[in-house]
């Protein structure tokens, strides 16, 4: 089928989706008000609660939401075919994702902007704040071991984008400088960075970078891993103006780039999907595709990682209630878009069926390299660059997005180590660069022990990192199931997508189990465990709210 | 003349635009860090507070001389602090601000 078609066919069920299905659950299901006033005005202080600009807010939610997870996710899952992995994507987007991220602003915006976290424990208990709280703390530490893993996967294979990449960081540094100091005006400073980042990606095919294959015992992607590490945990020390805003603000335009450019090159090319609409051929090793396509594709059908940027910033900054629709339903709308765009890229980019299958040859192969090279071949044919010279520039997208998520991710696993270095009263924990240490410590173990540094286990631990974000999701529909039935509102819209989540999750976890039994990976298979203990407590817990709930039990506590 | 007139307002649009849009930008860029640079600003003036305020804790301080005529204009600050910090009133006894 060509994929032009599928590209519409998509657009169009996502744009149904917001115009017709988030206009009911807006009005009829959490019935935003715009005379609501938001916690935004009625706290307003300058430094948290700001009322904010409605495209803007969107534009933040949906950069900070999507990363390198909906593209690698969604490249990972075709290998059932593309059929199977459009369709949870589609469906995933307008009755799981766009529900869930409009429903935690709605929750977290009612309730004087809280936290999601802390609204588990006020409205569930202390015992789903607990459970959140070690999810967290698990979804942290896999997104940094994994990101590290595919950056380094994406250097050694396209080491044309090494200078870029590294280049990227000086530019973020001196334009966080001419901002910070007032020297230029920030629409010049855009148009700057931008043209800078792409005179580095010109630059990169011309230079190309690769390390030495060993080095004191440590393959390519090994050093690239440690490489990695080191600059995250110095950038995670930093102040925020210096590198990690600039950075931010550059992929977000960068964003917007790439994924005009993608379209356009599909609209144009119009390649066929060589892949198949269901892949009847599956490599030995692939697990069964109900429920692994589920966790598979976490972020762009729908995402537990969402709900932390809406409750935490989003819901602070709301001007009206009823922007919750446009930046939540309509940020996970955009998120959709791009792990399309990612589908496309890997089922269509490539000249031949035989060619796709020299990638997808085992499970958890193809992801973001599959998406580069199928991207890059889509859009030197639509737009016409050189091949060499889209793969780095899609390699450079893919990095900065991975880079600036680690970046984020390093602090805040900081943070959960100060905090418990305060808690249990261990005073070296609660200082800076040895919390830094420890939670890099925590993700170099996690990305060895994973076998990812040798490249040869591609991403096994990816289902897994779904599953915690998945757990994640979970919580955090329960907590407005809950709101909705306290409203005395029908329930059923995040009532079926909780239960279906939490199905699919339990049943992955053990597959995964047995799968990694039988591998003898016995570090994977403990983790797999910590993860499945964690998803049968919240389905108990799920259970005993909802059953105290029906029972007419409406004031919990 | 009027050429020009015309002329002059269309770039006056132009200006307009860039200031807009400028604007926009601006506010995309601040946003989402506001309060992660609010805080840390917090921080340093809590630091700077402890330093004109430090004698009246007993901590030595060789820059009184100079920092003593800032006492009154931090009062304000202080107060703020001791609330932000959960004590209903000023924690130290030689000084009230409430």
């Amino acid at each position: 089928m060509n994929s032009i078609f599928v590209l519409i066919a998509g657009i169009v069920a996502m744009a149904l989706g917001y115009f017709i299905y988030s206009k009911f659950v807006a009005e009829k299901i959490y019935k935003l008000d715009a005379n609501f006033r938001t916690p935004a005005h009625e706290f307003e202080d300058g430094v948290d609660f700001v009322p904010t600009n409605k495209f803007v807010l969107w534009g933040h939610h949906f950069t900070s939401v999507a990363g390198a997870a909906p593209i690698i996710g969604p490249a990972i899952a075709v290998i059932w075919g593309w059929v199977p992995a459009f369709l949870w994507v589609i469906f995933g987007t307008i009755f799981f994702a766009g529900v869930h991220d409009a429903g935690a602003i709605w929750a977290s915006n009612r309730n004087k902007a809280k936290s999601i976290g802390a609204l588990t424990g006020d409205i569930v208990g202390k015992r789903a704040r607990s459970l959140f709280m070690i999810v967290i703390f698990l979804v942290l530490l896999m997104v940094n071991a994994v990101f590290a893993v595919v950056i380094a996967g994406l250097l050694v294979d396209f080491n044309s984008a090494v200078i870029p990449v590294w280049g990227a960081i000086f530019v973020a540094l001196i334009i966080g400088q001419l901002i910070y100091r007032k020297l230029v005006g920030l629409l010049a400073v855009s148009i700057i960075g931008v043209v800078a980042l792409y005179a580095l990606i010109g630059l990169g095919p011309v230079f190309p970078i690769a390390l030495p294959e060993t080095f004191i015992g440590l393959s390519d992607r090994a050093q690239w891993i440690m490489i990695l590490f080191g600059y995250a945990a110095i950038a995670s020390l930093l102040p925020v103006w210096m590198l990690l805003q600039p950075r931010d603000y550059i992929n977000g335009l960068q964003l917007f780039i790439g994924l005009i450019l993608l379209y356009a090159a599909v609209l144009i090319a119009g390649p066929n999907m060589v892949a198949p609409a269901f892949n009847t051929d599956l490599p030995a090793n692939t697990p069964s595709m109900i429920p692994l396509l589920f966790v598979t594709i976490a972020c762009g059908a729908i995402s537990g990682f969402h709900g932390l940027v809406a409750g935490g910033t989003t819901s602070k900054q709301l001007d009206k209630e009823t922007d919750a629709r446009f930046v939540g339903y309509f940020g996970a709308v955009g998120e959709g878009s791009l792990a399309l765009a990612a589908i496309i890229a890997a089922c269509a980019g490539f000249a031949t069926f035989g060619d796709w299958q020299a990638i997808y040859h085992s499970f958890g192969q193809g992801g973001v390299n599959a998406f580069v090279a199928g991207g890059a071949s889509i859009i030197s044919e639509g737009i016409g660059l050189s091949e060499n010279l889209a793969q780095t520039l899609l390699t450079v997208m893919a990095v900065l997005f991975a880079g600036t998520t680690m970046d984020t991710g390093l602090r805040l696993q900081r943070y959960i180590f100060q905090e418990w270095g305060a808690i249990y009263n261990i005073s070296w924990m609660q200082r800076v660069v040895p919390a830094t240490l420890l939670a890099v410590g925590a993700c170099l173990l996690l990305a060895f022990g994973a076998g990812g540094a040798d490249g040869s286990g591609g991403l096994m631990i990816w289902p897994l990192f779904g599953t915690t974000n998945q757990l994640l999701a979970g919580l955090t529909l329960l907590v407005i199931t809950v709101m909705l039935v306290r409203y005395g509102r029908p329930m059923y819209v995040t009532l079926i997508p909780l239960i279906f989540l939490l199905v699919m999750t339990v049943a992955a976890l053990v597959l995964q189990l047995h799968t990694f039994y039988n591998q003898q990976d016995w570090f994977l298979f403990g983790l797999d465990i910590v993860v499945l203990i964690a998803a049968i407590l919240i389905a108990l817990e799920c259970g005993s709210v909802l059953n105290r709930l029906r029972k007419g039990e409406k004031e919990l506590e | 003349m009027a050429r020009k007139i015309i002329e002059v307002s269309k770039l006056g649009k132009v200006k307009a635009f860039w200031r807009r849009a400028n604007a926009f930008a601006e506010e995309a860029y601040n946003a989402p860090y506001r309060s992660a640079i609010a805080r840390a600003q917090r921080d340093q003036d809590d630091l700077f507070m402890l330093l004109v305020y430090s004698e009246l804790m007993g901590i030595p301080n060789p820059a009184t001389f100079y920092t003593m005529e800032l006492q009154p204009l931090m009062l304000e600050r202080f107060h703020e602090w001791h609330i932000r910090m959960g004590m209903e009133h000023s924690p130290l006894d030689n000084m009230r601000c409430c």
